[in-house]
């Protein structure tokens, strides 16, 4: 196998929940060597949210927790213990890279903020990132994705008109805020290659979001016009929108963007008479009664499968696409292709998906190989092989509770 | 060398953003994105898009048609010098220009090539055509938002070659790495589709776990739990006096949220309201068993309360007291936001050819030790860069450039 892009990089990630441990997953799947810091006391948001194996609570019984944490080893260790800290700072002395993902200010109370392991190790790497970036009036907002997307203007854009705004159950900008650190990460990696220096790294969550809505945003600026939701309809397009199928709860959309695309649609659909109507001649017309319009595609479309409108409009160069379903994920011929989901076992949950990178690299593709791990999974390798601790010591400290186990999970979280 | 149409430009811009020199080369008749609006001041006008000039910051500009001879012959001395080469097309079109990146490799075998398209270089749907609509519900993302009586709803605002655009620059970032250390170049193959698959959050976890599809159920939101007990519908976004915020009651596991819950019933409590959970045991409240009837009994409570209170009072005590409540903000609202002003995240960036400067969103992470973010150069107008690269820097004569221009392939 090749040489993995980021073999010898070594991180301490301090990371939680969403954003943070997407961005340490980039780099283990290219060959990191990437070590998970998590106490049982005060277990990652994710591992007590589900879906469960067999719907049984448990910190290890998360595929939400799992997934963002293929190829790395994770370690238990309690970060508000004197000796606690002392262990992390021989993790930070390790390492190239350190992350923080906790509210602001709460990393720096355990003596692991940037200029507190810059003095450790003078190169290192470090990221921050929150929803609002460390400093200002609300820097001290510790919220997750959901608080941020609404935030930063998305759920006023979810929903109809005559609706009240929707929220995103994706915590949308926790998915968009990863990829662009991950690509600061990687040219701050350079940079230190380049000029020896370390970088610190401070990302506000909500800034990444509004960089998805900037034609909205400087509509705004330029033009004074506030953005409002429109369920799935266009601005410059009609048809445009979800139209019901064959069978129950099943959508296609279908979008024409031109009279070239128009003519396309009208002859997949059998040219019927109102196809002809002046009213839909022309983009402005077709707008303008796009509710009648939207009505008289749906009384076509309910007589078919979403796949069958998608195949005929697609081979007519209309384009459209069934509404697929997280079912449907699995079972999409292009996405199976792709090998989109990978089929990890582990130790807990079994065999379970885990998702590959949009992106395919030619000569030095991902390799998921190790399964997210249970917490404190790796504490042998990590605290004897990458720590050289001696078996004694390490005895210590799980005695001391300074290496936590399943027994110090708070009562609440226990299984029942 | 940036080839992209609009399902592409972002990737280019992101790394003009982290420094690099971006060419934007378009076809002599320019850019179809430069037609996608909104434009500056309403008029619809190549020259003012305000989708091209955010997507295009950064960037030079050159054009170029790379389906001559003359434009072909161009283009790989231009790759020869080049580190990225992006691109948008049809899968098999830059192969039938003889321009795919096994010709690439050859002139060039640093080269990186990223290919940006809906649904990848290869497979069932390659050849597909998609919009931001279709693209966002092949993957899966319309599943999650909308009403129950509705037709499921895309975010109002295009996100698919967004999406697909940034992890072209992420995987082109990591094939960077790969060069820098081995000079070894490659082609990175993006499907935009599997980049929305990436943002469903746990929803294909739910489905692999539980054989629960999340459903879209308006306002009263959808929280997958198996069956039994099924799902719980569970409010997130309250109508107050002035507008909406966004918060949640809640607790069991998470020590944050239960801080939040007590805060806020405290909140209300000092005015008389919400008395009935004034000593609820938080921390006892599982949403994985919790029934329906509770939870619509607490947001009864809760909604009577938000009503009585402004956006504004509800966040000053959110932030005061650790209470998770945001206000649900407009485009306004964001441009407006205290905290976004006092990050500098936005950037002026001078248009003299409107005789204006504009503001525009910044970058979202800070750099210690380096220069603030500040954008070089507004987009490019069509073919505003041609004399400095032909002539300033490839070291073509007037006259051919003149030529070449002629002749439609500049």
């Amino acid at each position: 196998m090749t040489k993995q892009v980021f073999e010898g990089i070594k991180v301490a990630d301090f990371s939680w929940v969403a954003v943070g441990p997407q961005v340490t997953r980039e780099l283990a799947e290219h060959g990191a060597t990437v070590v998970r810091i998590e106490c049982h006391r005060n277990p990652d948001t994710l591992r007590v949210s589900g879906p469960f194996k067999d719907s049984i609570s448990g910190i290890d019984r998360s595929a939400f927790a799992a997934v963002y944490n293929t190829g790395k080893y994770g370690i238990s260790l309690d970060l508000n213990m004197p000796k606690g800290q002392e262990v992390a700072k021989r993790l930070v002395q390790w390492a190239d890279i350190v992350t923080d993902s906790m509210t602001p200010g709460t990393i720096a109370k355990w003596g692991l903020d940037y200029e507190s392991c810059k003095k450790i190790k003078p190169d290192i790497i470090y990221y921050s990132t929150c929803q609002m970036g460390q400093e200002g009036p609300l820097g001290n907002f510790g919220g997750y994705g959901m608080f941020g997307t609404a935030y930063a203007g998305y759920c006023q854009l979810v929903g109809w008109p005559d609706r009240e705004p929707l929220p995103l159950r994706n915590n949308y900008t926790d998915f968009v805020a990863p990829w662009y650190l991950a690509c600061a990460l990687i040219a701050a990696l350079l940079y230190r290659q380049r000029t020896g220096k370390g970088v610190y790294l401070d990302q506000s969550q909500v800034e990444c979001g509004v960089t998805f809505l900037a034609p909205i945003v400087l509509d705004y600026i330029v033009n004074g016009r506030i953005a409002e939701r429109m369920g799935s309809r266009d601005p410059y397009m009609a048809p445009h929108a979800l139209y019901p199928c064959q069978g129950t709860d099943k959508w296609v959309a279908i979008t024409v963007s031109n009279d070239e695309e128009w003519n396309s649609f009208c002859r997949v659909i059998s040219d019927p008479d109102w196809t002809k109507e002046p009213r839909f001649s022309n983009m402005p017309g077709r707008k303008e009664n796009e509710r009648e319009l939207d009505r008289l595609i749906a009384e076509w479309t309910k007589n078919y499968t979403p796949e069958q409108v998608m195949t005929m409009m697609q081979e007519a160069g209309v384009p459209a696409g069934l509404a697929q379903t997280a079912e449907g994920l699995f079972n999409d011929h292009q996405l199976k292709h792709r090998e989109h989901f990978r089929f990890l076992e582990h130790k807990v949950i079994g065999r379970h998906a885990y998702n590959a990178p949009a992106y395919r690299l030619s000569k030095t593709p991902n390799h998921i190989w190790k399964a997210g791990p249970c917490l404190g999974e790796d504490n042998e390798y990590v605290y004897k092989e990458i720590l050289g601790y001696s078996d004694d010591e390490i005895a210590d400290m799980l005695a001391e509770g300074v290496i936590t186990t399943e027994a110090d999970v708070p009562s609440v979280l226990a299984p029942p | 060398m940036d080839l992209a149409d609009e399902k592409g430009l972002l990737c280019g811009k992101i790394l003009g953003d982290l420094g690099a020199d971006v060419i934007k080369i378009e076809p002599p008749e320019g850019d179809p994105a430069r037609d996608i609006g909104p434009f500056y001041k309403d008029i619809p006008h190549p020259e003012k898009s305000l989708f091209w000039f955010f997507t295009n910051l950064n960037k030079r500009g050159i054009t170029l048609d790379i389906e001559t001879a003359d434009g072909k012959e161009i283009f790989g001395r231009l790759v020869k010098s080049a580190d990225f080469v992006v691109e948008s097309f049809k899968p098999g079109y830059m192969e039938s220009l003889g321009l795919g990146y096994s010709e690439l490799e050859k002139l060039n075998p640093q080269i990186i090539m990223t290919s940006i398209t809906p649904f990848g270089q290869t497979g069932p749907y390659a050849h597909y055509k998609a919009t931001d609509l279709v693209g966002v519900s092949m993957g899966g993302m319309v599943r999650l938002y909308g009403e129950s009586d509705r037709p499921p709803n895309r975010i109002s605002a295009p996100q698919f070659y967004f999406l697909g655009g940034l992890q072209g620059a992420l995987g082109s970032m990591v094939a960077h790495y790969h060069r820098e250390l081995t000079g070894e170049g490659q082609h990175v193959d993006v499907s935009c589709q599997q980049a929305v698959v990436l943002t469903l959050m746990n929803a294909a976890e739910t489905w692999d776990i539980y054989g629960v599809n999340y459903r879209p159920t308006g306002s009263k939101a959808f929280y997958a739990r198996a069956n039994p007990p099924g799902p719980l519908l569970v409010r997130y976004i309250w109508p107050c006096k002035d507008g909406y915020v966004f918060t949640l009651l809640g607790g069991g596991a998470q020590a944050g949220v239960i801080t939040s819950s007590k805060a806020l019933v405290e909140m209300a409590n000092r005015e008389g309201m919400m008395l009935e959970l004034k000593d609820y045991d938080w921390a006892s409240m599982d949403r994985m068993t919790c029934t329906q009837e509770e939870e619509d009994r607490h947001e009864e409570l809760l909604g009577e309360f938000l009503l009585t209170k402004t956006k504004g009072e509800l966040f000053d005590e959110a932030l005061k007291k650790s209470i998770l409540l945001i206000p649900v903000n407009t485009s306004k609202e964001v441009v407006e936001s205290p905290q976004l002003a006092f990050r500098e995240f936005w950037v002026e960036v001078e248009h003299h050819e409107l005789g204006d400067t504009i503001t525009y969103p910044g970058w979202p992470i800070k750099a210690s030790g380096l220069p603030r973010y500040k954008p070089q150069r507004r987009a490019p107008l069509i073919g505003e860069h041609n004399h400095e690269v032909y002539v300033g820097e490839m070291g073509m004569s007037k006259d051919q450039l003149t030529l070449l221009k002629t002749h439609g392939v500049i």
